[in-house]
């Protein structure tokens, strides 16, 4: 819990109070039995010591003093440059800030930055947009050589930045603070994907391409860097962490070798644009061979092992594609994924007792917001649709070596113009 | 070639931060309405009616309202309004 009075703190000082009045019970809430709650209620404050609700009661009766009669406005600064230093203290530096991902980095030096300016018309203190690392933090603001500065530090050429900096300009934080632990996911679409030599075939989704990987590191690098932080215990409470959060799930479309439409087309774009697509959030993934005689009951086995709230991404090799487009009769992505829609159900009461639905969709449904309320209302035991038209997303890409196919978590957000950026 | 680099700060820009008061503590709860406001982070509604009979059996002079924020992520301008129009106090529980 000492991590939670740290997140508390820190959360209220960027709201302009030095200290909150607060307790702690010594465990999570979620799932606990009554007895539970009731000896969270009746035992001790791990983070003051005394009893807890001692303490709250305490806190509620105890006239404001020092801190707590306080306001607090302040600015807080960041400057362009760092001061000189040798290589070793500057690399030292930046992993003590947490400004990396604790692999080796690139230093942004000013001629490295400079040079990748050069990779975008856009003047570099042009603003490009806002992140933050959840919905009650402040948003910060960033500008095109900030964005520029971790492309530099995760590696990336001067030709990747528009791609980074349409990613930057979604405003979808790669490094989100969440206890669920959360990791970014990126699609790119269009010629930008050939021009820069991006990886849309064999082993597209590994550590076998420059661009791929450098344009996801930098995806992480400037969400965590440009929203403030992600830093344990103040920006970030992940329990668990995400292996993912390394490359962000940053691959190209195959177009060339899909049967369908490209995920930028299916969002209004021309094939001739170049676009970035987040998915968001990218928790797990699920992957099969082959689209053999039972792939529907595979594929439905897949899906139950997904959050109902948070979406889903199907990840289809080429192979695969079109024995569901030719064979199987989906001539295109939304047939697909309607029938995935259609056919994948859940038992009401287990929908209802989800991470994603409790927080994000109970509130909708007490609001009386269709479909939810009527949801609310439906029997622990009946069984409606798991997912909802057009939570579905399919991208291809892989070198059809295998007719495999994947579920992993994540949302359709928004598509962003790599153009603009160029 | 002096071995010191010049580089760039990788942050960026955090929004000037304005001040708020804590709302002023009461002298006692006994015969006042304290709010128990159910924050919806999970398991946050049966952890604040486990306060509620807490506060029930050992306060019971105090007058308990358990109410439920609209949503877990913002403020509940209603619930707030509600609050400061009828209540001495207020506890918000945010679970997880």
């Amino acid at each position: 819990m000492q991590q939670f009075a740290r997140l508390a703190a820190s959360a209220t000082r960027v709201r302009g109070v030095p200290r909150l009045r607060s307790a702690f019970v010594p465990g999570t809430l979620a799932g606990r039995t009554r007895d539970e709650l009731r000896a969270f209620v009746e035992g001790d404050d791990p983070v003051s010591g005394r009893p807890f609700m001692e303490g709250v009661v305490a806190q509620l009766t105890t006239p404001l003093d020092g801190d707590d009669a306080q306001e607090l406005t302040f600015e807080r600064e960041t400057p362009r440059l760092l001061e000189p230093d040798t290589e070793e203290h500057l690399g030292r530096l930046f992993e003590e800030n947490r400004w990396t991902d604790f692999l080796p980095i690139v230093l942004p030096s000013e001629a490295r930055v400079e040079a990748m300016l050069a990779g975008t018309s856009r003047a570099p203190d042009e603003v490009v947009g806002e992140l933050k690392p959840t919905d009650y933090r402040e948003p910060w603001q960033f500008t095109v050589e900030k964005v520029a500065v971790n492309a530099v530090m995760a590696g990336a050429r001067p030709e990747y930045l528009p791609v980074i900096l349409a990613v930057a300009s979604a405003g979808v934080t790669a490094r989100s603070s969440s206890t669920s632990s959360i990791a970014g996911g990126l699609v790119v679409n269009g010629p930008i994907r050939n021009e820069i030599g991006m990886n849309s075939g064999t082993g597209a989704l590994g550590p076998y391409n420059h661009a791929n990987a450098a344009i996801g590191r930098a995806y992480g690098l400037l969400s965590q860097n440009l929203q403030g932080g992600s830093v344990p215990g103040e920006t970030f409470v992940g329990s668990l962490g995400n292996n993912f959060t390394y490359g962000n799930f940053t691959f190209a479309e195959n177009e060339e070798a899909s049967p369908w439409e490209p995920l930028h087309v299916q969002h209004g774009f021309g094939r001739n644009d170049s676009a970035v697509t987040p998915m968001w959030p990218i928790w797990n993934y699920v992957v099969t061979w082959g689209v053999r005689p039972t792939w529907r009951e595979k594929l439905l086995e897949m899906l139950a092992a997904h959050d109902p709230g948070g979406g889903i991404f199907l990840i289809v090799d080429p192979s695969a594609a079109r024995i569901f487009a030719e064979r199987e009769g989906f001539p295109t992505k939304e047939s697909l994924g309607q029938w995935i829609v259609e056919n994948t159900t859940m038992r009401a009461g287990v929908w209802w007792d989800h991470h994603t639905t409790e927080l994000y969709l109970r509130p909708l449904a007490d609001q009386g917001i269709e479909p939810w309320a009527t949801r609310a209302n439906t029997d622990p035991d009946e069984r409606f649709r798991k997912f909802e038209p057009g939570g579905v997303e399919i991208a291809v890409v892989g070198g059809e070596t295998n007719n495999a196919f994947a579920v992993a978590s994540g949302r359709y957000w928004k598509t962003v113009s790599v153009d603009e950026w160029r | 070639m002096s071995g010191r680099l010049t580089v760039h700060d990788p942050r960026g820009y955090a929004p000037k931060v304005e001040a708020k008061r804590l709302a002023q503590s009461v002298d006692t709860l006994d015969g006042r309405s304290l709010y128990l406001v159910d924050g919806r982070f999970n398991g946050t509604g049966p952890f604040m009616e486990e306060v509620q009979a807490w506060l029930g059996h050992h306060m019971p002079s105090v007058n308990t309202r358990l109410i439920r924020w609209r949503e877990p992520f913002d403020d509940d301008p209603e619930a707030s309004e509600e609050i400061r129009a009828n209540g001495a106090a207020a506890i918000l529980g945010v679970g997880i």
